[in-house]
């Protein structure tokens, strides 16, 4: 358990480092070193923390909150050949409201600041919320219903590959973009602050706060890419050290995948991001159809 | 379209003995300038000159069409004038500037508060236009934005996503140019001259140059026009390309960001290579060029050139192959027909709404008027249109450098001193890449400045940006401002 805590914690700065290498590759250039996260983490962790006069304690608090909440999230998913290191009946739910709760920490320390920029970016994070959960939510009822079970552990071991894979993992990709705030959804790259989702809800925090909120985004990166491995991959045949290699490798594909999608996509305009929204909910809403309806067509 | 037969008439790069300026009392003067703006006439400067302890105001009106300057003076006035603004919109910022400057009233000025006076250790933006309502509100930002740019202040009043209207003040970066411009040319003249605008180094310059040449009744020798107008389309290459990586940029399009930034410095080199400087800064000096090209720089130019040039338009292919960036561009930021021929739009910003304005072929001065260049124009008003434009200007621009280097004129490259007349008035235009330069000077009884505007195009185009976010997304602001990428420090003066 520990050993899978320190796993987690760890790796996760390792993707949005690769994402920005890959990106660095595509436009030619050289790129910051995949490790410099884990620089950047450290730096934060040593600086003192600035805080606005308006500020309540929440402020603080929704960060922290926050992340353990993704580390709980985390810890609820089997990865490849291990189980989940806590796994319960009907867990599936409490993935889900883990997730919601980080996202409400976040948003309401947000909106805390008193500020317009941060009024925004919590205003349209909740917005775009509505369709993100909805989909996700979609696409693990899909897994409940392909499996008969409401526990994640027997739910992310999906039989065999097929249509509804294939749709669950489009729809589920597209959940990770926006849910990670990648383009074509926002934009972890800009400085302008009027077209900011994520980025804006963070721009008051410093020092080892907006540590917690960088190590938190790169977790949920990564408890995306595992839950989006693992939906679609079957991996109960191969030997322990294959299933571990596949997710890896898995793992790394999105990430890369990621990275190219930055590379050659614009973002959306905001009036255009439920359209897109929508669509992963569709391909999964589409996903559950087949598990429920797949042995009579 | 016809010619004003009262105004004086001069062409781009003239000057007229100050007594010689047709005069009229101020109401009349009023009328016969809004007769002048009714017949198609465009306001390119207007301003004051204090008499004793009243003020003339000088306008200098621009007929496009006609290739012509006219020009008219008040009678010494005191207090107040009605107000052109009510009939003419494009007046709307001068008239503020005069009022701020001299005291002069616009009676009837439908929003009279400063344009960049300082008040204490920043400007007196005064107040803001204040939309009220239950799910209204106010988005400030700035004048310190996230970004190495310049400082300015954006009021929006916001019904959720949507602008309802943006309200801008400028004024941050004011330095005092034209008072310290007064009693000269002084030393450092010519230096303030070349950072008006950094980044419109050589427009600026040129324009003073042709004040100058033009006060005291010479021209600079060909070869330097000849110069002057390659280092002009060097800087319109580098700051366009430059432009349309960040408007790539912004909307997180990253081939065509990384390409342009790099190119964009390609670009600034090759003005290095004429003068040492990447903004041009020592090239053009009153009565010529102080630096010349030799054959050898200039075939070393080209070959650098036609590399740029090769490596932009790969970049730029991206950028308009890509679905994705087409509808980010399309239909945002929207600034009619209409709109920008009331409010006075100049240059890339004009010419995307579809409007033929470009002082290289509207009033041509020095080298263009040997090596003519086409207007590049496209219709929808849009970003898409604006980065169209530049992207057209961008070719033309490299195919005049081809064609120019290719035959360059003998002779000189710079004349002697120059002594200005004495009380009298010159004009000179200039297209800048953002847009129309106009420089007037005025001298008094020794051949000193007694006055000395500068009109930057930003001048003219800040009210378009503030137009264009009408009813668009605040989250689009950052794109539309970039599409207009207007200077701060030339407004600021």
């Amino acid at each position: 358990m520990i050993l899978r805590l320190a796993v987690w914690l760890l790796l996760a700065p390792l993707l949005p480092g690769i994402i920005t290498k890959v990106k660095a590759w595509v436009a030619g250039r050289r790129g910051p070193p995949v490790w410099q996260l884990y620089y950047d983490l450290f730096k934060l962790w040593r600086k003192g923390v600035v805080l606005s006069t308006a500020v309540s304690p929440g402020h603080v608090a929704g960060p922290a909150v926050a992340w353990v909440a993704i580390l709980g999230a985390a810890l609820l998913l089997p990865a490849g050949p291990a189980l989940a290191p806590l796994a319960f009946r009907g867990d599936a739910l409490l993935f889900v409201y883990l997730l919601a709760l980080a996202r409400f920490c976040t948003s309401s320390a947000a909106l805390d600041t008193g500020s317009a920029f941060e009024g925004m970016g919590a205003a349209r994070e909740v917005s775009y919320a509505v369709i993100g959960e909805a989909a996700l939510i979609t696409a693990l009822l899909a897994l409940s219903v392909q499996t008969h079970s409401i526990s994640l552990t027997s739910m992310l071991a999906p039989p065999a590959a097929g249509a509804g894979a294939a749709l669950l993992a489009a729809g589920l990709f597209g959940v990770l973009l926006a849910e990670n705030c990648r383009v074509p959804f926002d934009d972890p790259t800009t400085h302008l602050e009027l077209t900011m989702i994520h980025e804006a809800m963070v721009l008051d925090h410093s020092g080892p706060p907006l540590a917690a909120i960088l190590h938190g985004a790169s977790l949920k990166l990564l408890v995306f890419s595992v839950l989006l491995a693992q939906a679609v991959m079957p991996m109960e045949s191969l030997s322990p050290l294959a299933a571990a290699g596949e997710l890896g490798a898995a793992i790394l594909l999105v990430t890369v995948g990621v990275g190219l999608v930055e590379s050659l996509l614009a973002r959306l305009a905001f009036r255009r991001v439920p359209l897109l929204l929508t669509t992963s909910f569709l391909l999964n809403l589409f996903a559950l159809l087949v598990a429920w309806k797949g042995g009579r067509l | 379209m016809k010619v004003s037969r009262e105004f004086y008439l001069l062409s781009n790069g003239a000057s007229v003995p100050w007594a010689e300026i047709p005069e009229w009392p101020g109401e009349e003067f009023i009328a016969a300038t809004a007769a002048e703006l009714e017949r198609g006439g465009r306001l390119a400067a207007w301003f004051g000159v204090p008499e004793n302890a009243a003020t003339r105001l000088v306008a200098v009106i621009a007929f496009d069409a006609d290739n012509t300057l006219a020009v008219g003076r008040s009678a010494p006035l005191t207090k107040s004038y009605p107000s052109l603004t009510l009939h003419h919109p494009q007046a709307h910022l001068f008239e503020r500037e005069v009022w701020e400057q001299h005291g002069l009233v616009p009676a009837g000025h439908p929003w009279l508060k400063p344009v960049r006076r300082q008040n204490g250790d920043h400007p007196a933006v005064g107040n803001f236009f204040e939309v009220v309502g239950g799910e209204v509100h106010e988005v400030a930002v700035g004048p310190v934005h996230a970004g190495i740019i310049e400082p300015g202040h954006f009021r929006f009043q916001c019904n959720g996503e949507e602008v309802l209207h943006l309200e801008i003040a400028l004024g941050y970066q004011h330095r005092g140019v034209e008072e310290a411009l007064a009693g000269g040319p002084h030393r450092a003249t010519m230096s303030q001259m070349e950072t008006v605008a950094g980044d419109t180094t050589i427009g600026h310059a040129t324009a003073y140059a042709m004040t100058l040449e033009a006060l005291a009744g010479t021209e600079a020798p060909l070869r330097a026009q000849w110069l002057r107008a390659i280092a002009l389309e060097l800087e319109r290459l580098a700051n366009h390309t430059g432009d349309l990586g960040a408007l790539a940029g912004d909307v997180a399009f990253l081939p065509t960001a990384a390409a342009c930034g790099k190119i964009r410095g390609d670009f600034l080199n090759l003005s290095a290579l004429i003068c040492g400087n990447r903004f041009g800064r020592g090239l053009v000096r009153p009565g010529g060029c102080k630096l010349d090209l030799e054959p050898e720089r200039a075939a070393q130019l080209l070959a650098k050139l036609r590399v740029a040039l090769g490596e932009v338009n790969q970049a730029a292919e991206w950028l308009w192959d890509a679905n994705s960036v087409r509808a980010r561009f399309e239909l945002t930021g929207t600034v009619s027909h209409r709109q920008a021929n009331e409010i006075g739009l100049v240059g890339v910003a004009a010419r995307a709404s579809g409007l033929l304005r470009d002082v290289r072929f509207d009033h041509p001065a020095g080298w263009h008027r040997f090596a003519q260049m086409p207007v590049s124009t496209w219709p929808d008003g849009d970003v898409f249109a604006r980065a169209r434009v530049r992207w057209l200007e961008i070719q033309r621009s490299g195919k005049f450098l081809e064609e120019q280097l290719a035959t360059p004129p003998d002779g000189e490259i710079q004349d002697g001193g120059l002594t200005p007349a004495a009380d009298a008035l010159a004009v000179a235009l200039v297209e800048g890449w953002r847009g129309e330069i106009c420089h007037v000077a005025l001298t008094d009884g020794a051949g000193k400045f007694r006055r000395y505007k500068i009109i930057d195009p930003s001048f003219h185009n800040w009210a378009g940006l503030a137009l264009a976010l009408r009813r668009q997304a605040i989250s689009d602001f950052p794109l539309c401002n970039k599409s207009f990428n207007l200077s701060y420090c030339g407004f600021d003066l």
